[in-house]
């Protein structure tokens, strides 16, 4: 006769044992440890909520005064008046400054992934690798003072050079000497900080590339730098495009090393290579505690802008990465 | 050696001597049939001489390597960075007048890596002019990265190194100040930065670990309802600007009158920076555990939280460490989120509830504007203390993420060793998805 393993109450044959039962439900502690580490999942998705929500509440009596035109003034709010405050010259100077740092950041980035990945010997790989993500350690105060006090006197001829000499260009333009303290030297700081980031994904990405492919470039007769402008660039774009935005991320936010750079004025300006300019974080970091209560709403509703201006990005590179990251398209 | 066996009429159409000349009888002993090489050397002279002479050794075009780098090659790089400088200088200086040490530096790797261009296309060839460039342009990137971060390490210690007094460093606070004063650092130290930091940091630590370690043990383990959104979530957090984390803590807690300016504010600031960075990597570790161990626990009849408490997390033990020694190491140098919550202040302050506290970014903050050269110097010694803490845990963690057993490079084949990509994953977190791997 056949036995109904499934029913245990189905009849067998005398002196069987009796089937266990496994359940699917949790015991009492399980159901505990589970309920707690879902809401501490819960608890960081409430956190990222509440910093929106906060930042926006208290905010929002700074817009109620300034209206749309905190999007079309500058500077921060002045001791005693109640208007011609708002986020403009600080939107476009943290544009003007990453903008800077991508230009210079993006390319060496790429180039010392590809050098970690591809062409730096295998026995010291592992310790050039710690020396870049040592540049990710070093504390953002500390490389604004080596941008200022070592940096910035170099920088000051290079941009007195470009400014005579390439002055064609209008961002090269300048009106108004001294040429410190300005938007280029913050934007270079910044761009040499982002380097570790945007080099660590496309490192990655890079060494994901199909080693099938790279030994049939290579069998074919291909250079290395052939191989890699035929089978790693192309597979590692979308990769080197979500690291590029990452690092757009991490310079929009940038406010230390910024800060100390930076001198500060609230001018809508393109002139990069001169004296002043400001951020967003910066305006925050500088003008912390003046302005009265409505200066701090003002500084709250500039965080809240660029909350969302960095989680827009941070989100859209994110998925560009995870995309890439999959290794779609290749089958080997 | 494919020339051996290759029938007779293929090569012979290769050399214009031997189609007109009837090939000479070939001493049996050399082995070797008639080919390319010597045939365009030795087919005159085959014709006219009786004797069979014995046939050159064979010599093939020697084939291009791009990667081969010999001292010709260092000799073409050399030459071409010497004699750019030399047209550099002329041009710049003496011709255009033109200054600035950084601009003559630009300018000279220019020119260099026209010069190089050029003089490996005329000797050996374009392909290889272009990979060689490429290759330079790739190396230099990196040296100048790599130099650029070991500059500032030693700098640092070397600026902060020769005003330090050890007496008063790590013993004084900034309380006994005063302006115009030469000798302030006989009796000014950085005490009360110090301990605010450790504080700060330790509390930090506390609350923000065992939540990312649950955060993970939730997205890795338990998978349970909305984990996608979590860890979306979490990413979009670990984008978090230092300085809204800063003011988030400020407006929620300060302006409502909930705490005053203190450590523990500025803690709170910092976990709002570690939670997502320690959850990813924590995260990654949890991945890497064999899922055999979790089946093997189960089938023991092990509940969840056993298997997770006793299993997992043991395992991963030494990439936990790592997530966290790297996770302090970051929120240790934070500056902006501490303007807005510890405040900074000049004197000691052990209790980290009760009003303003220092910190060490901080210290470097407020005194490198001063237009005191003493406070500056102070500056420089509380960046040096604050390296020196960074370089320590940094280290810490690479001793940790080891895999034990396993020393020096890679071995060729493990392109990806777990270690690196825990470090990278603590750079930048960004979510993986189902591995890939073969």
């Amino acid at each position: 006769m056949a036995i109904d393993l499934d029913s245990p109450r189905a009849d067998r044959p005398p002196g069987t044992p009796t089937p266990i039962v496994v359940t699917r439900d949790y015991s009492t502690p399980d159901r505990i440890f589970r309920k707690g580490v879902q809401a501490s999942g819960l608890g960081v998705f409430v956190l990222l909520v509440a910093i929106g929500s906060f930042l926006a509440w208290y905010g929002w009596p700074a817009f109620r005064t300034a209206g749309w035109g905190f999007f079309t003034h500058s500077g921060p709010v002045t001791p005693g008046s109640t208007s011609g405050f708002g986020v403009l010259a600080s939107l476009t100077g943290t544009v003007e400054v990453a903008f800077v740092a991508m230009l210079f950041g993006a390319p060496v980035a790429v180039c010392t992934a590809l050098f970690l990945s591809e062409y730096a010997p295998l026995k010291t790989r592992p310790s050039l690798i710690a020396m870049i993500d040592l540049a990710a350690a070093i504390p953002s105060i500390i490389f604004g003072l080596w941008a200022f006090f070592e940096l910035q006197p170099n920088v000051v001829g290079f941009s007195t050079w470009l400014s005579r000499h390439a002055s064609f260009i209008p961002f090269f333009k300048v009106s108004s000497p001294p040429l410190n303290a300005s938007i280029f030297i913050a934007g270079l700081v910044v761009g040499i900080m982002i380097v570790p980031i945007v080099a660590s994904i496309c490192r990655e990405v890079f060494s994901l590339a199909p080693a099938g492919e790279r030994e049939a470039a290579l069998a074919l007769g291909a250079s290395r730098w052939q191989m890699i402008r035929t089978v790693v660039l192309p597979f590692a774009r979308g990769g080197m495009i979500g690291a590029v935005m990452l690092g757009l991320g991490r310079a929009l936010e940038e406010t230390i090393a910024v800060s100390i750079i930076l001198g500060g004025s609230y001018k809508v300006t393109t002139e990069i290579l001169q004296h002043g300019g400001s951020t967003i974080s910066q305006l925050i970091a500088t003008n912390f505690g003046s302005g009265g209560q409505l200066g701090l709403h003002d500084l709250l509703l500039c965080g809240f802008v660029l909350f969302v201006l960095t989680l827009i990005i941070n989100l859209a590179a994110s998925a560009i990465v995870n995309r890439s990251r999959s290794g779609a398209g290749v089958d080997l | 050696m494919t020339t051996q066996t290759a029938p007779e009429g293929v090569l012979v159409t290769t050399t214009s001597a031997s189609t007109q000349t009837p090939p000479a009888p070939r001493p049996p002993e050399t082995g070797r049939g008639p080919d390319s090489g010597s045939g365009s050397g030795s087919g005159d002279s085959s014709g006219v001489a009786g004797p069979p002479t014995p046939p050159r050794p064979r010599r093939l075009p020697s084939p291009i390597r791009p990667s081969a780098f010999g001292a010709e090659d260092v000799f073409l790089l050399v030459a071409s960075a010497v004699s750019a400088l030399c047209l550099v200088w002329i041009v710049f200086y003496q011709l255009t007048s033109l200054s600035g040490g950084l601009g003559f530096l630009v300018a000279w790797y220019l020119t260099f890596l026209a010069l190089t261009w050029l003089g490996t296309a005329q000797m050996i060839e374009r392909q290889v002019a272009t990979d060689r460039v490429v290759g330079v342009v790739v190396v230099s990137a990196a040296l100048l990265v790599i130099g650029i971060v070991l500059f500032i390490v030693v700098w640092v210690a070397a600026k902060a190194i020769p005003t330090i007094h050890w007496g008063a460093l790590f013993t004084k606070d900034q309380k006994s100040f005063q302006v115009a004063d030469p000798h302030a650092l006989d009796h000014v130290g950085i005490l009360h930065a110090i301990i605010g930091t450790f504080e700060q940091v330790g509390l930090a630590v506390l609350m923000g670990v065992p939540f990312a370690i649950a955060t993970a043990i939730y997205l890795n383990e338990v998978k349970g309802f909305g984990s996608r959104t979590v860890r979306t979530v979490v990413t979009a957090m670990s984008g978090t600007p230092s300085v809204v984390a800063g003011i988030f803590i400020y407006s929620m807690l300060i302006l409502t009158h909930v705490l005053s300016y203190s450590g523990f504010a500025a803690s709170l600031a910092l976990v709002v920076i570690l939670l997502p960075s320690v959850t990813r990597v924590v995260e990654e570790v949890l991945r890497v555990v064999p899922s055999g161990l979790r089946e093997a626990s189960q089938a023991l009849g092990a509940p969840e939280w056993r298997t997770v408490w006793s299993v997992v997390l043991p395992t991963a033990r030494s990439g936990v460490v790592t997530a966290v020694l790297l996770g302090i190491a970051r929120i240790v140098g934070e500056t902006a989120p501490l303007l807005f919550t510890a405040f900074g202040s000049q004197v000691l302050n052990l209790s980290p509830f009760t009003h303003d506290q220092g910190a060490l970014p901080l210290v470097i903050w407020s005194d490198v504007r001063q237009a005191q050269p003493v406070l500056i110097d102070l500056a420089f010694q509380a960046a040096f203390v604050l390296m020196c803490l960074v370089l320590i845990l940094f280290v810490l963690a690479r001793l940790f993420s080891r895999p034990r057993g396993r020393k020096g490079g890679w071995r060729r084949g493990d392109n990806r060793p777990a270690e690196d990509d825990l470090f990278a994953r603590f750079i930048v977190p960004v979510p993986i998805q189902e591995r890939t791997d073969p």
